[in-house]
C-alpha cells in the first residue's frame, strides 16, 4: 500500500463525480492510498493567473504548503485533474527556479501563517502515477474483465504532456502512456492523432465559435478511426467534449455521438467493478450503446474498421525498435 | 633577511602592449608601464615601455635592442593570450640571443582589457598581471626544444570526400596514406546524394572518378569496413591500433562478379546507404560503384550465423571466395601525423513529434528523399509516395529540422536551405508537382548560390516564411482528407495557414557522429559541447586541433557543404605535407620531470598518464618519464602524492611565485621590509 | 514605471536597455521565471501552432514583434492573449525557448490594469470565477456559467441549450445549485491574497 497526498480539485465534487467515484474505486483495487489534503482550496484554473500573478500563484502555493504540513512521510501530491495538476507543478517549478518569486510567494503565504519550501513535494497527475509507480505489470495483474473489442481513443489533452517541466511523459505531442494503458486493459486503441490537442478549454464561455470549432475537430477525428468511445483524464475536457457536444452538432449541423469516458471509468470496468459504481450514466452523450457491445462480449465485425495502415511499397522508417531486424555495421562500437 | 637576497639576479625588461585600442581602450597602459620600472626595480626590470603593436616587426625590434643594449635576461610582454603571440615574442628574443624560454608573454586583453569595462580596475589589474609575470619570469630555465623525426605516412580517418581528397593529395605528393573507413566502401553521404547544388552535376559522376583513384593510388592502402580502436604515441611517431571486421569474403580472391548477393536469401532493410528506404542482402556492397568491389556478409544478419544454414553464397561464388571462419583482424601501423574526417550523422527526424516522421507514411527525411531521387535508388530515381507508386502533386520541403532550435540542436546546419532548394527543384523537373518550402530565413551565401535560389524562384517554386508548426493527417475540412496538412504562421501575412500537401520532405540536419565524444577522447582532442571537433583557431587554423599532428577536416568540424569539405581536406592535407617535409619536428621542452629521490613508488601516475609517457622501474622501484612522449599535461605532477613531480615551466616555484606578483605580495614584502628593519 | 514589480532577475541587462525595448522588457520582467522574451526570432512557430490562432487579431510572433517596436497600445487592446487556451504547444514547439503562454498571462495582466482592453467577456468570466474562489476557497462551475451568460446576453443568444444543457448538469451530473461550502481555513486564505495583492501592487 502507497500513500499519497490527493488534491482533488473542485470539479470533483461537482460536474466530475463519474472521475472521482472511479478513481476512488480504482486506486482501491491499486492498493494506492489517497490522503486528501485538509482543507484544499482552489488552484484558480487558468482564470486567476490571468488577473494577477502574485496572488494566483499565491492561491496554488497555499495548498502545497498545507500538504508539505500534511504530508507525513509521503511526498508525492496526486493530482487527477490536468489544470490543477499544471498549476501545483508550475508554482513549485518558479517558485524553486526564482528564489525571489518564491520569497515573495512565502511572503504572502505568511501573512496566513503558511510556508512552502519549493522543491519539497513532487506533483504527479493521476496517470503517471499509475504507469510508473503502480506499474502496467499490477494492472494487467488486476484485469479480471478485459475490454476486449471496445475501439478507445485515448485523449490526453494539453496540460499533462506540456510543457511538462519535470520530464515526466514519452513526448510532449504523440505520448503513448494512456494508450499503452488503455491495451492492457484489453481495449483497441486507435492511434489518435489528436490526442494532445486543445479541448476548448474556457473558451465554451468566452469564445463560443472558437471552442465549437476546436471540440468538433476531436471529435470528428475520433469519429473518422470510428472509435466507440474517446476517454479523458481531465475535468474540463471531459465536460467540454461531452457536455458541449449537442451544442457544437447544433452549430455545425453535425450528429457526433462520441461518449467521452474518464480513463478511470474503463479501468473500474476491467477491475470487474460494477458501472454503476464508477460513475457511468452521468454522461451527456451516452456510452451506453458502445459499452452494451462489449457487456456481451461481442467484438465489433471486421469489416466495421478500417483496414490496418500496413506498409506497402516502400519501407517506413521505425517509430520505435524494428522488430526482427537489427541494425548493422559498427553501431556495437558506438553505443559504447 | 639581508640586503644581498634583495639585490635582483636578473635584468628584466617589460613591455606593454596597446593593440591599437583593443588594450589600450580599457587600460591605461602608459600608467601600467611606468608603474612598472618605478614600482619593480627591486625585482629586477630595467626597462618598461609600452607600444602601440607589439607584435608588429617594429615592436619586436624595440625588444631585440633593449635584449642588447640593456643586457635583458628577461622578458615579459603584456598582451595578448600566448595561444596567438607567445612564438612570435619567444622569436624575437631568440633573435637577439636570448633563450626564448625565458620571455613570459601574459594576457592583458583577453582576461583584462575585453571582459572589463571600469578602466581604472582594469589599470590596476593589469599591474598586478604583470607583476604575476615578473615574478614568475625570475625562476624561468633556458631550455631547449626537442627535436623528433616525423614519420613518412598518414593516417585518414573517415573515407567520404574530405578524407578522400586529403588522401589523394599527400599520395599524390607521393606519401604514404592510411585510409581508414567504417563502412564497407569509401564515399560517404556524398556517394548517396543524387545532385549537388548549385550547378546539379550528378554527386556519383564527379566523386566516383576519385573513388576509383584512391582504389588504384599505390601510396594509398584502403583499410574499410575497419576503425581505428587506440592511438599510442605522439607528433611523428603515432602507433595506431585498427580493428579490420572479418568481412568474410576472402578480397584475393574476389571478383565482385555480384552472384553473392543476386542468389542471397536474406532481404534486409538498408537503414545506411538507402537511408531506410530501399533494401539490400545480407552479403552486399553497398552501392554498384563500391571501392573497394568486394562485398561483405553482415553477420547480424546472414541466415547461416542466425540460423547455421544456407551458405547460398558461398555454393554459388565462382571463386570460392567466401569464407566464413574469417575473424576480425586486429593491426597497426605508425603514421607521423592524423586527419579525421569522420563527417556526421543526420539529425533522427522522429525526435520532433509535430513533423509525424515515422507516423505519418508520406513524411520522408532528406536523406530518403535523396536515395529516391537517385536513379540508381530503390525506386529507379521515380520521386513516388510511401506505396512506391504515386506521384505526388504537391510537395511540401521543411527548413530547419531539428537546427537552429533550442529543443534539439542550436546551430545552423549550413547546407539545409540550399538542399531543400535542390530538392524543390527536382520536385519540380521530375513531377511537375506544386512545391512549398518553408524557411525561416534562406541563408545562400557562397558562390552561385544565391543565383541558384533566384532559379528555383523563378522555377514556380512557392515560398513560405514561418518555421512548421505541425505536419498532421487530421482533416479539418473535406479538401483537406487524404492528405498531410502542413500548418504554419505564413509570417509575411500574419496568418495561420494549413496547407494540404501529398508529401513531405523534412530537412534534417547535420549533427556529429554519436560517438563522436568516445573518438575525440581515442585522438587526444576537443570536441565543443555541441561534439564538433575544436579547430586550434576559428578563422585561422581551421584544420589543425590543439594536439600537434592530429588535423580536422570536413564535417567533423562543424556542418558545411562539398566545396568547402574539399578545401578542408586539401588544407589538412598541405598542412602535413609541410610537416613531413622538414623530416623533423621541434616539441616544446615542458615536460614532467620525476625526481627520484623523492618517488614512492605508488605508481598512481603511471595510469592517469594520458599518454603513457610513465614507465615503472622494478629495480629500482621508481617511476620515470619518457620525454618523448610527455605532453607536459601535467596531470601526473597534481597526481603525485609525494610532490615528487615537477613539469617544466610549470614548477611549483614559477606558480607561487606568480601568484605572490598577482597580489602584488612580491611588492608589499619590499614596502615592508624596509618600514620593519 | 517606477511601481514596476520585479518577480524574476533580469533576463539579460545589456541590449534590453534600449529605449524602444522598454516595452519588452517590462513584460519579462512581469513574467515569472526567464521567458527568453528577448530572444524570439520571428519564425511563427507560436502562430502556427496556435489552436485559436484564427481568432486572434495579431499572431503571438506579431505581438512579440509589436513589443519590440514598444507599440504598447496596440498590444494592451489586441484579443491575442485573451484567445489563448493555455494549450501551451507554442510553448513547447518555440525554438528559442521562449515561456509564450506564461507571457500571454502577464499580457492580460498588463491589459486589465492599463484598462485599454475593450472585449471585457473574457476578462469578467475570470473575474465571476475568481469571485467565488475568493469568497469561498472553490470554484462553482454551475453559478459561474449562470452568471457569466446573464452579464453576457450576446453570448446566452449564441447559446440557445444552454437551459437544457444546465438542467442536465444538474440531473445528470448531479450538480448541486448551491455555492460551494466554504474552505475552513477562508479567514486566512482573504489574508494571504490581500497580502499577495498587495505585494503585486507595490
Amino acid at each position: 500500500m502507497s500513500d499519497y497526498l490527493f488534491y482533488p480539485g473542485c470539479s470533483m465534487e461537482s460536474s466530475a463525480k463519474a472521475y472521482y467515484h472511479s478513481v476512488m474505486s480504482v486506486c482501491k483495487t491499486l492498493d494506492v492510498k489517497l490522503n486528501e489534503i485538509e482543507d484544499w482550496n482552489c488552484c484558480g484554473a487558468t482564470e486567476y493567473l490571468s488577473l494577477d500573478v502574485t496572488p494566483a500563484y499565491a492561491l496554488i502555493a497555499r495548498n502545497l504548503a498545507l500538504a508539505e504540513q500534511q504530508a507525513n512521510g509521503s511526498k508525492t501530491v496526486v493530482a487527477p485533474c490536468s489544470a490543477c495538476y499544471l498549476n501545483l507543478s508550475k508554482a513549485d517549478h518558479y517558485m524553486h527556479e526564482n528564489k525571489a518569486f518564491g520569497e515573495k510567494i512565502n511572503t504572502a503565504l505568511a501573512a496566513g501563517g503558511l510556508h512552502y519550501d519549493p522543491g519539497e513535494l513532487i506533483v504527479r497527475h493521476l496517470l503517471d502515477v499509475i504507469i510508473n509507480e503502480v506499474g502496467m505489470d499490477k494492472v494487467k495483474e488486476k484485469v479480471i474483465k478485459p475490454l476486449t473489442g471496445l475501439r478507445v481513443a485515448p485523449y490526453i489533452g494539453c496540460m499533462l504532456p506540456r510543457p511538462d517541466y519535470n520530464d515526466r511523459y514519452s513526448d510532449s505531442e504523440h505520448p503513448f502512456e494512456l494508450d499503452d494503458l488503455l491495451k492492457a486493459l484489453g481495449a483497441e486503441v486507435i492511434d489518435f492523432p489528436l490526442k494532445t490537442a486543445c479541448c476548448g478549454g474556457h473558451m465554451t464561455q468566452i469564445g463560443p465559435d472558437t471552442a465549437f470549432e476546436l471540440i468538433r475537430r476531436l471529435i470528428s477525428s475520433a469519429d473518422d478511426y470510428k472509435a466507440d468511445v474517446m476517454v479523458a483524464l481531465c475535468p474540463m475536457c471531459q465536460m467540454n467534449l461531452d457536455a458541449f457536444q449537442g451544442q457544437m452538432n447544433g452549430y455545425f449541423h453535425t450528429n457526433y455521438k462520441m461518449p467521452i469516458l474518464f480513463f478511470t471509468q474503463l479501468m473500474g470496468l476491467a477491475f470487474g467493478e460494477k458501472p454503476e459504481n464508477l460513475g457511468f450514466g452521468s454522461e451527456f452523450v451516452s456510452a451506453h450503446e458502445a459499452m452494451k457491445r462489449i457487456g456481451v462480449q461481442t467484438p465489433l465485425p471486421q469489416d466495421a474498421k478500417p483496414a490496418p495502415k500496413k506498409p506497402a511499397g516502400l519501407p517506413m522508417p521505425a517509430l520505435r525498435e524494428r522488430v526482427g531486424q537489427k541494425s548493422t555495421t559498427g553501431n556495437e562500437e558506438a553505443s559504447e | 633577511m639581508s640586503a644581498q637576497e634583495n639585490k635582483p639576479k636578473e635584468r628584466v625588461g617589460v613591455y606593454v602592449c596597446h593593440c591599437g585600442t583593443n588594450i589600450a581602450g580599457v587600460v591605461n597602459v602608459g600608467e601600467v608601464s611606468k608603474w612598472a620600472s618605478d614600482n619593480m626595480k627591486d625585482e629586477g626590470v630595467v626597462i618598461s615601455r609600452d607600444y602601440k603593436f607589439m607584435c608588429s616587426s617594429l615592436g619586436q625590434e624595440l625588444i631585440q635592442k633593449d635584449i642588447k643594449e640593456q643586457k635583458l635576461t628577461r622578458v615579459v610582454v603584456g598582451a595578448c593570450s600566448p595561444h596567438l603571440h607567445e612564438r612570435t615574442f619567444r622569436n624575437a628574443c631568440k633573435g637577439a640571443g636570448l633563450n626564448p624560454y625565458l620571455c613570459e608573454l601574459v594576457s592583458i586583453r583577453e582576461q583584462d582589457s575585453w571582459v572589463h569595462t571600469d578602466k581604472i580596475a582594469a589599470t590596476e589589474k593589469a599591474k598586478a598581471i604583470i607583476s604575476g609575470g615578473v615574478a614568475r619570469v625570475i625562476h624561468h630555465e633556458a631550455l631547449e626544444p626537442l627535436h623528433v623525426p616525423i614519420h613518412p605516412a598518414t593516417l585518414i580517418v573517415g573515407g567520404g570526400i574530405a578524407g578522400i581528397q586529403a588522401a589523394l593529395e599527400i599520395a599524390d605528393a607521393g606519401f604514404p596514406v592510411y585510409l581508414v573507413e567504417r563502412e564497407p566502401s569509401i564515399g560517404g553521404h556524398m556517394a548517396q546524394f543524387d545532385k549537388t547544388f548549385p550547378t546539379l552535376d550528378c554527386s556519383a559522376c564527379i566523386l566516383t572518378p576519385k573513388m576509383v583513384d584512391v582504389g588504384n593510388h599505390k601510396n594509398i592502402t584502403m583499410l574499410t569496413y575497419s576503425e581505428v580502436q587506440k592511438v599510442d604515441g605522439y607528433v611523428g611517431n603515432f602507433a595506431v591500433t585498427i580493428k579490420k571486421r572479418a568481412r568474410y569474403v576472402k578480397t584475393e580472391d574476389c571478383t565482385g562478379c555480384g552472384i553473392c548477393w543476386e542468389k542471397c536469401p536474406k532481404k534486409v532493410i538498408d537503414d545506411k546507404f538507402e537511408a531506410g528506404i530501399g533494401y539490400r542482402k545480407a552479403v552486399y556492397t553497398p552501392f554498384p560503384q563500391a571501392v573497394p568491389k568486394y562485398p561483405v556478409i553482415d553477420d547480424i544478419n546472414c541466415t547461416y550465423f542466425v540460423k547455421g544454414t544456407c551458405k547460398a553464397c558461398e555454393k554459388f561464388c565462382p571463386t570460392n571466395a567466401i569464407d566464413f571462419t574469417q575473424k576480425d583482424e586486429i593491426m597497426t601501423v605508425e603514421v607521423g601525423n592524423i586527419i579525421l574526417a569522420t563527417g556526421w550523422d543526420l539529425f533522427d527526424a522522429r525526435r520532433v513529434p509535430n513533423y509525424g516522421y515515422g507516423r505519418l507514411a508520406n513524411v520522408f527525411t532528406n536523406m530518403e528523399f535523396e536515395r529516391m531521387s537517385n536513379s540508381a535508388g530503390p525506386t529507379g530515381g521515380n520521386i513516388v509516395l510511401r506505396d512506391g507508386k504515386t506521384p505526388p502533386k504537391s510537395v511540401g520541403i521543411v527548413h530547419c529540422v531539428g537546427s537552429r532550435d533550442k529543443n534539439y540542436n542550436n546551430y545552423c546546419s549550413a547546407i539545409c536551405c540550399m538542399q531543400s532548394l535542390k530538392f524543390a527543384h527536382l520536385v519540380h523537373e521530375k513531377t511537375g508537382a506544386t512545391v512549398y518550402n518553408f524557411y525561416i530565413d534562406i541563408r545562400t551565401p557562397a558562390k552561385g548560390y544565391d543565383e541558384f535560389y533566384q532559379r528555383i524562384i523563378e522555377e514556380g517554386t512557392l515560398f513560405v516564411r514561418g518555421k512548421v508548426a505541425e505536419v498532421t493527417d487530421a482533416a479539418r475540412n473535406p479538401g483537406e482528407e487524404g492528405k498531410l496538412i502542413i500548418q504554419v504562421e505564413d509570417t509575411l501575412v500574419g496568418k495561420q495557414r494549413r496547407i494540404p500537401v501529398d508529401m513531405v520532405i523534412l530537412s534534417a540536419g547535420l549533427e556529429p557522429r554519436s560517438d563522436s565524444k568516445a573518438l575525440a577522447k581515442t585522438f587526444g582532442i576537443s570536441c565543443s559541447a555541441d561534439g564538433w571537433f575544436i579547430e586550434r583557431h576559428p578563422k585561422l587554423d581551421p584544420v589543425a586541433t590543439m594536439t600537434e599532428g592530429v588535423y580536422i577536416a570536413g564535417c567533423v568540424q562543424g556542418p558545411k557543404d562539398i566545396p568547402a569539405s574539399v578545401a578542408q581536406g586539401a588544407a589538412a592535407a598541405a598542412r602535413i605535407l609541410g610537416k613531413i617535409q622538414q623530416k623533423e619536428i621541434a616539441l616544446e621542452p615542458v615536460r614532467a620531470t620525476i625526481h627520484e629521490e623523492q618517488c614512492s613508488g605508488c605508481r598512481i601516475c603511471n595510469t592517469m598518464c594520458p599518454f603513457n609517457a610513465i614507465l615503472f622501474h622494478e629495480d629500482k622501484m621508481v617511476s620515470e618519464v619518457n620525454p618523448a612522449l610527455c605532453q607536459g599535461c601535467g596531470t601526473c605532477v597534481a597526481a603525485c602524492p609525494a610532490g615528487a613531480i615537477t613539469g617544466t615551466g610549470f614548477s611549483n616555484e614559477q606558480i607561487l611565485s606568480q601568484i605572490d606578483g598577482l597580489l602584488l605580495l612580491t611588492l608589499d614584502k619590499k614596502e615592508t621590509v624596509p618600514s620593519g628593519s | 514605471m517606477n511601481e514596476k514589480v520585479i518577480v524574476s532577475d533580469p533576463p539579460s541587462a545589456g541590449p534590453l536597455m534600449h529605449e524602444d525595448l522598454e516595452l519588452l522588457h517590462e513584460v519579462a520582467l512581469l513574467t515569472p521565471g526567464d521567458s527568453h522574451l528577448e530572444m524570439c526570432i520571428q519564425c511563427g512557430t507560436c502562430g502556427g501552432s496556435c489552436p485559436s490562432g484564427s481568432a486572434m487579431d495579431h499572431t503571438p510572433r506579431a505581438i512579440f514583434a509589436m513589443l519590440r517596436a514598444g507599440m504598447r497600445e496596440e498590444v494592451m487592446k489586441s484579443n491575442t492573449p485573451w484567445m489563448c487556451v493555455s494549450c501551451y504547444y507554442c510553448t513547447v514547439r518555440c525554438p528559442q525557448d521562449i515561456h509564450i503562454t506564461d507571457v500571454m498571462y502577464t499580457l492580460k495582466n498588463m491589459a486589465l490594469k492599463s484598462k485599454m482592453f475593450q472585449d471585457t467577456t473574457a476578462s469578467d468570466f475570470s473575474k465571476t470565477f475568481i469571485s467565488y474562489v475568493e469568497n469561498y476557497g472553490r470554484s462553482f462551475e454551475i453559478g459561474l456559467a449562470g452568471i457569466h451568460n446573464v452579464t453576457h446576453l450576446r453570448l446566452a443568444v449564441r447559446l440557445p441549450n444552454m437551459v437544457p444543457m444546465a438542467l442536465g448538469m444538474l440531473t445528470k451530473k448531479g450538480m448541486s445549485p448551491l455555492p460551494p461550502k466554504r474552505i475552513k481555513g477562508m479567514n486566512d486564505l482573504k489574508k494571504i491574497l490581500k497580502r499577495a495583492k498587495e505585494l503585486e501592487a507595490s
